[in-house]
């Protein structure tokens, strides 16, 4: 029974995608919508498993003093940080003891953790996560400079989160990306090297078309152009929509494996 | 005296108004030239509901004027028409009302701009107390509800209460325009289902103002379909394709023997496996960015599900950090039973799949990070990838790990090939939960695949010769027949 469930209900809301895609109706529309939202609403209440699974893996680093232990501590408070900065705003032009409160904040977070990665001086932390959450509370409730929204998304557009955004996070996602070009160089230097003819081959073709879209020399020779068009208009479009006409076959296959109950490796039964 | 003052002066005016009336009434030859240059009307104005859409949408089709394009050539476009009623036109400015009430009545209200639109409703409703707010929102909501409810019935007053409004614009030549709305009742481009709709269309010439209107044409309703014969294709292909699924299944079960080509990125996995055991080392499984609906993430579950389930039998430690917070879930009762399926449901813990950031980039520094503190003995990433792609795999060729992928991702593909050392390209990803387990009934559908695949190398092959053809002797059938395949969106 426990594995009969889902096997139908995945059947029948399988069959109902199926049928939803060749009716347009409107009615066939609202119940796609409606599946929809479900799978939003799934998600959010999967995040707090996720953040929880995030915070157990991190302190269990931290009690077993893995390598780089110490970046859990950095990535726990950078997350309720953030967490805080998505929910607070200005109510004027003053931050008043905002800053103070999220000190103390993230004070009650550190202090949690220790206590529970330690076992001599968990009473000390403990006493020192209580003083500091009072002093929490008592800046909430007598600071009216800032406040706390948690009906809309007026933390998002806050300074401290937009801050923190765009002048921390952004840079770091465009390093990351820009390591890209180094580890393009790096596998290109592995692939093209000449070890057999297929290898031959494969550097004889890059190199032309990399000579067709170098930016520094300009076109080389109409020839080289007309080669490079041929190489990615011809054999290299012809390869790709074969393997995109095989990916299409494959998930219509596998989408009536799940939808038949054949396939249920997604219930851990394979 | 008095009169004979009086009369002169009358006759002064005579004579001047006389004078002005000559002076401002245009010569004879110009309102000639005005009424000649009023181009040709449109004619045979049909307009009819869309055809293969949820409704609230018209096409209209009319012959073009005969000053487009040839004639006077006069006309520069096309403006379609609809009347509208009363009742419709009301709805946007109780709509911005409503609006104004519910951020009166909500916490973020504050003083409108002096002169805008909301600051000339605020002049209206600026003494009412939060009561008498609340209670007008109320009935501004049921008048509304009710108006967009009286709307079919509004639309079946034609031609009484109502205005002619332009719905949309076509450039000289068109023969066709759409008047597309939407099933947003609370927008304002709402186009009501089942209402009587009246179209004209107007020959438009470079000047706005010298235009010749069609006749009308009405009523006509839009309505959803049941059916979207667009898709008639896709639907026989999906019938036959599951057909045949069915057909191979059943015969697998019968015992036919089934063969299936080896891949070597699945018979690697369990070498892997053994290679991470002798090393003592760790496997990471890496899922890529797929959402759990995505089919390459489901193929990779199956994937997992046989990794950890050998990773248990050989006790060897295995890592799978998440992107996603439900893939991590399903990854979790995924890897759990597996483990119970190996006789080792004591070895198993939680936090073998482990959720990192739904950030693309952060949680590639995580992965990397895990490879280079770790040294796994072998990474697997099946799924959905992008641009981390390379970043991963090439990070992990440099830890030194043995490394097996496999995406239907067709950019990503060459990158994994680079820099691993076995690479499942496209469907093998789909057909490795059929391969690892070996079972009749998944293997089938392996073979149903191959027949479909043969029947679209047949079809193409077929499809190109008559396209040829059919363009060449000019053959309307055959044309008819490659348009049976077309598929319209």
């Amino acid at each position: 029974m426990k594995r009969q469930i889902p096997v139908v209900l995945v059947g029948v809301f399988g069959l109902f995608m199926i049928f939803q895609y060749f009716v347009p109706h409107e009615s066939s529309e609202w119940i796609y919508e409606f599946l929809l939202d479900w799978t939003i609403i799934i998600g959010i209440f999967a995040m707090a498993l996720g953040l929880w699974s995030l915070y157990r893996v991190s302190v269990e680093k931290i009690k077993t003093r893995k390598p780089a232990w110490g970046y859990n501590y950095l990535t726990l408070v950078g997350l309720f940080t953030m967490m805080l900065f998505g929910f607070t705003t200005q109510n004027g032009e003053a931050w008043g003891w905002f800053f103070p409160f999220m000190v103390s904040a993230n004070l009650v977070l550190v202090l949690v953790i220790q206590a529970t990665v330690t076992k001599d001086m968990r009473g000390l932390f403990l006493s020192l996560t209580a003083v500091f959450f009072v002093v929490c509370v008592l800046i909430i409730i007598f600071d009216d400079t800032w406040g706390f929204h948690f009906e809309t998304a007026e933390g998002l557009r806050s300074t401290m989160f937009r801050a923190f955004f765009d002048n921390i996070l952004i840079p770091i996602f465009a390093t990351m990306f820009s390591l890209l070009a180094f580890f393009i160089a790096s596998a290109a230097y592995r692939a093209f090297r000449a070890r057999n003819v297929m290898a031959t081959l494969l550097l004889l073709a890059a190199l032309i078309v990399m000579l067709r879209f170098n930016p520094y020399f300009g076109p080389v020779s109409p020839y080289v152009n007309k080669a490079s068009n041929w190489l990615m208009n011809v054999p290299n479009l012809a390869a790709q929509r074969a393997i995109v006409i095989g990916i299409g076959l494959g998930i219509v296959a596998t989408s009536l494996k799940v939808m038949l109950g054949i396939e249920r490796g997604y219930m851990g039964k394979g | 005296m008095k009169h004979k003052l009086l009369i002169p002066c009358l006759l002064l005016l005579c004579f001047t108004l006389a004078s002005a009336q000559e002076g401002t009434s245009p010569p004879e030859d110009t309102l000639l030239f005005d009424s000649a240059s009023l181009p040709a009307p449109v004619t045979n104005l049909v307009a009819e509901d869309t055809d293969n859409d949820h409704g609230h949408a018209i096409t209209l089709e009319w012959q073009t004027s005969a000053d487009d394009g040839t004639g006077k050539q006069s006309v520069t476009m096309y403006e379609v028409f609809r009347w509208v009623p009363d009742l419709m036109t009301r709805i946007p400015a109780l709509r911005d009302t409503l609006d104004y009430l519910k951020l009166r009545t909500g916490e973020s209200w504050s003083e409108p701009e002096p002169g805008s639109r909301t600051d000339s409703i605020h002049n209206v409703f600026a003494s009412l107390d939060d009561a008498a707010l609340e209670s007008k929102l109320e009935s501004l909501e049921q008048t509304i509800s009710q108006a967009i409810k009286g709307l079919p019935a509004a639309h079946a007053t034609y031609p009484e209460d109502g205005e002619w409004q332009q719905v949309a614009v076509a450039p000289a030549g068109s023969a066709t325009a759409a008047d597309v709305g939407t099933k947003e009742k609370d927008s304002p481009d709402y186009l009501p289902d089942y209402s009587d709709f009246y179209y004209r269309v107007d020959a438009v010439t470079a000047d706005p103002t010298i235009r010749t209107s069609s006749e009308i044409f009405g009523p006509v309703q839009s309505y959803g379909q049941w059916f979207n014969t667009g898709r008639l294709a896709v639907s026989v292909f999906v019938l036959v394709f599951g057909f045949f699924t069915v057909f191979f299944v059943y015969r697998a079960r019968r015992g036919a023997d089934l063969y299936v080509r080896p891949l070597a990125g699945i018979e690697a996995v369990d070498d892997a496996i053994g290679r991470a055991t002798e090393m003592g080392r760790p496997i990471l499984y890496v899922m890529g960015l797929g959402t759990a609906d995505q089919i390459a993430t489901i193929a990779s579950f199956t994937i997992l599900g046989r990794v950890a389930k050998r990773v248990a039998e050989y006790q060897t430690k295995l890592m799978v950090p998440a992107y996603e917070a439900v893939v991590m879930a399903v990854a979790q009762e995924v890897v759990k039973t597996a483990y119970y399926d190996a006789g080792r449901p004591d070895d198993y813990d939680e936090d073998i799949v482990f959720f990192v950031t739904s950030l693309q980039f952060a949680y590639v520094a995580a992965v990397n990070g895990l490879m280079l503190r770790e040294l796994p003995a072998t990474n697997v990433y099946m799924g959905k990838f992008f641009a981390e792609s390379l970043l991963l795999a090439e990070t992990g060729a440099v830890a030194g790990s043995i490394q097996i992928a496999g995406t239907d991702e067709i950019a990503q593909i060459p990158f994994f090939i680079v820099a691993c050392d076995y690479t499942l390209i496209g469907e093998e990803l789909y057909a490795a939960s059929a391969y690892l387990g070996r079972e009749p009934i998944l293997l089938g559908s392996l073979k149903a695949q191959d027949w479909a695949k043969a029947g679209v190398i047949v079809l193409a092959i077929a499809g190109l010769i008559l396209s040829n053809l059919a363009i060449a002797n000019d053959w309307s059938w055959a044309s008819a027949i490659i348009d049976l395949f077309r598929v319209v969106d």
